[in-house]
């Protein structure tokens, strides 16, 4: 009866105290550095999965729906990243704060212009194509930039006596990326027009951002596996059209980015996609600084 | 028309909603632009943005061969390969969706052909689901998957191999062990995961095996030779009716979970099911069974892979067979066998590693055993041999299995399975199984 009582005391909100800090479960450690970037101590933030992971392809762990459970946000890529394992957890987390729509949902691709949104009529035989468009957007400084953004207005609507606190810190934390892309887009400004062979569609924003261009990738279709026939004529390609370089990111097969960097001439960049996946890269400036950095030196 | 509404036409239309959906924009259309926030009243599929319901159909074909005529004696499962040559394992069904900010539901329909070539419809699961109790609680009610052990609660597409194990089989049933009930589960507030079910179910049909299940007659799909058809334990099936409580099936499941290190995660549960059988008032089986599931992926990986995992189940079934009269004979040699009423304990248990070497590749090693831990007294005064359905066997199952994508699955398995001299019904038995599974609609989550 006692618990039944707090629960109702829960419903009512009271749950808020002032020192509270608000829990917060994310889905990806590069969404994970924005929160911590947003919410500074006034946030308790885990992550479900880890920066070398696969996002696409992670352990619906037990271990989560305890985390689910006790959340008050959860925030998630979307543009259907996590469909493959994060809707099972949700919905055995029995914590109505965080369902599909609730207030302690956040999808960070809502209210975004995503790329490569599909416009014709869509089927899986151009592999897995997601409907919404690709979900590999927080690589564009930009975009990185109206998440923080929203996520203040989230985490203030969540914990409003606390407004002044995320709105200031996504202030600073979107000056000093604004600042920071300026430099970043001069110091590969030489290299504008550079084309760059990526093993799934995972940087299509990152070279965007920074001007250069995709000529390939190594998988044939998004979430195919390179056949042999495939490789061919994409090396073919890569000599004939001077493709100096090859992005993959440190969990893709090493002897296949190999052979595609050496038969086509270019070089190899491993890079990370998310926070955490390489050394230095602990939080969202490490990585974009990372990554920059490692282009910049394999064109010099 | 106007033009905001041509233009939410032509939206749904390139979007492939379905013509209810494209009919209540068409009057909206003609009336006025605000009612177009009305809600469909029938059935709408995925759209963009939207959805009501989650439509899939997953399919297994298997070809092969074993060097054992019927093959169906030797594969006890109700969805294994059962027949030389081609056999349709199962076309199954899934709707799935939020019903409303309370329920969830889920909705499995199998469609097969049996090796008759006759086509067979199963209800396989139809459930709801809460969403959101306090305290860590939820309910689900409907026709559902017993939560016992590991194999029981998943479907055949999420198993690593193209069959049921021995055990499942053999103290699950065919189908597996499943019936109209209802359950509540909670999310007991320990530091590490841990779950705990209660359930209860009817105790009666044929997916109520070890219970008051009594053997389909004709027109059903295959099952194997193993199950007791007319005569468990030697006794006549006794269709007993539900009385009072004690009449239904009880179930309770504890699972528990903890990730050892980042890249090892450890599940285990206990299990257990009580309920009336088949062979008289007052008689009734006992189910206990273990599970251990143990994963591990590295920190760094592509699609998944590579990834190491290993399961295994144990299980104990007691059966109290009800005292029975028989009549032997006719005339004046007719004469009356008295079976007097018993528990009978078999066990059985199944231990299964796989390794995905490779992007999309996965070898695969089972090993099952099922034995009666006693023998029962009718066995020697019925026939002076042994019980098939509870004889001794065991089976090892090498299989390899390719994804080329998430939506298909090529399988190859091998199974040996020994005769131990022919007591249940079959001499060594070799068979060859190529499976193919291909999935269209929406996109699949898996659970750990």
């Amino acid at each position: 009866m006692k618990t039944y009582f707090l629960f109702l005391a829960l419903m009512l909100g009271l749950h808020t105290s002032a020192s509270a800090k608000v829990n917060v479960v994310a889905t990806t450690p590069d969404l994970g550095a924005i929160i911590e970037a947003v919410g500074g101590t006034d946030v308790e933030v885990t992550c479900l999965a880890r920066g070398t992971e696969d996002p696409h392809f992670v352990d619906a762990r037990p271990s989560f729906i305890r985390l689910l459970n006790k959340t008050e946000l959860l925030v998630e890529g979307g543009a259907d990243l996590e469909i493959g394992w994060l809707p099972p957890l949700v919905n055995n987390a029995r914590n109505a704060r965080i369902l599909p729509g609730a207030s302690g949902r956040f999808v960070a691709a809502e209210n975004l212009a995503l790329m490569e949104v599909p416009t014709g009529k869509l089927d899986r035989s151009q592999g897995d194509v997601h409907p919404y468009g690709n979900p590999h957007y927080l690589l564009d400084p930009e975009l990185a930039c109206q998440v923080a953004d929203a996520l203040a207005t989230r985490l203030s609507r969540l914990d409003p006596e606390r407004v002044g606190n995320y709105r200031k810190r996504a202030e600073s934390f979107v000056t000093t990326l604004r600042k920071k892309n300026t430099l970043w887009k001069k110091r590969l400004t030489p290299y504008c027009g550079t084309r760059v062979v990526t093993y799934h569609k995972s940087f299509d924003y990152f070279l965007k951002a920074f001007g250069l261009e995709l000529a390939g990738t190594v998988e044939p279709k998004p979430g195919v596996e390179p056949s042999a026939a495939h490789l061919k004529s994409l090396v073919a390609g890569m000599k004939t059209g001077g493709v100096r370089l090859v992005i993959a990111e440190p969990n893709r097969p090493a002897r296949i980015c190999q052979r595609v960097a050496r038969e086509g001439d270019a070089r190899l960049l491993r890079l990370p996609l998310l926070v955490g996946g390489a050394t230095g890269c602990d939080d969202y400036f490490g990585l974009m600084e990372h990554n920059v950095a490692a282009i910049e030196r394999a064109l010099r | 028309m106007n033009r905001y509404s041509l233009s939410f036409l032509t939206a749904g239309l390139s979007l492939g909603a379905p013509l209810s959906l494209l009919r209540a924009e068409v009057s909206a259309g003609q009336t006025k632009p605000e009612t177009r926030q009305e809600t469909p009243s029938t059935l709408t599929l995925a759209r963009s943005g939207a959805s009501y319901l989650n439509l899939s159909l997953i399919t297994d074909v298997a070809a092969g061969a074993s060097t054992e005529r019927d093959a169906g004696t030797v594969q006890m499962g109700g969805h294994d390969p059962a027949q030389r040559g081609f056999t349709v394992q199962g076309a199954e069904l899934v709707l799935e969706g939020y019903v409303d900010n309370y329920f969830r539901a889920m909705s499995n329909i199998v469609y097969g052909l049996n090796t008759h070539g006759e086509s067979y419809l199963e209800l396989e699961e139809v459930y709801v689901e809460t969403l959101a109790l306090p305290n860590g609680l939820q309910l689900k009610a409907g026709h559902y998957f017993t939560e016992f052990g590991r194999i029981n609660a998943q479907h055949p597409h999420s198993w690593d191999f193209v069959d049921a194990p021995l055990v499942s089989a053999r103290f699950l049933g065919p189908d597996g062990l499943r019936n109209p009930g209802a359950r509540l589960s909670w999310l007991v507030p320990t530091p590490f995961y841990s779950e705990f079910y209660v359930g209860v179910q009817n105790s009666a049909g044929e997916t109520a095996h070890s219970f008051r299940g009594v053997a389909e007659g004709e027109g059903g799909h295959d099952h194997g030779h193993d199950h007791h058809g007319m005569d468990p334990y030697g006794r006549p099936a006794v269709e007993t009716g539900v009385h009072g409580i004690g009449d239904l099936l009880y179930t309770a499941r504890y699972a528990a979970s903890v990730d050892l290190t980042d890249t090892q995660t450890f599940l285990a549960g206990l299990s257990g099911a009580w309920g009336p059988n088949a062979t008289g008032d007052g008689a009734r089986t006992q189910l206990y069974g273990v599970d251990l599931f143990w994963k591990w992926k590295p920190a760094s990986h592509n699609k998944g892979f590579p990834f190491v995992s290993f399961q295994t189940e144990m299980l104990f079934r007691g059966y109290t067979a009800a005292r029975a009269e028989l009549e032997h004979g006719e005339g004046e040699h007719m004469h009356i066998h008295v079976l007097p009423r018993e528990t009978v304990w078999d066990w059985g248990a199944y231990a299964q590693a796989s390794y995905g070497f490779k992007e999309g590749w996965v070898a695969s090693l089972r090993a099952d055993y099922v034995a009666p831990l006693e023998r029962g007294s009718y066995e020697g005064l019925l026939h002076g041999a042994r019980d098939e359905s509870r004889a001794i066997r065991w089976r090892v199952s090498p299989a390899l299995t390719w994804y080329p994508t998430e939506f298909s699955r090529i399988r190859l398995q091998y199974n040996y399975d020994h005769g131990n001299g022919g007591v249940a019904g079959f001499r060594d038995a070799h068979s060859v199984w190529l499976q193919i599974e291909f999935l269209l609609g929406s996109h699949g989550a898996h659970k750990f």
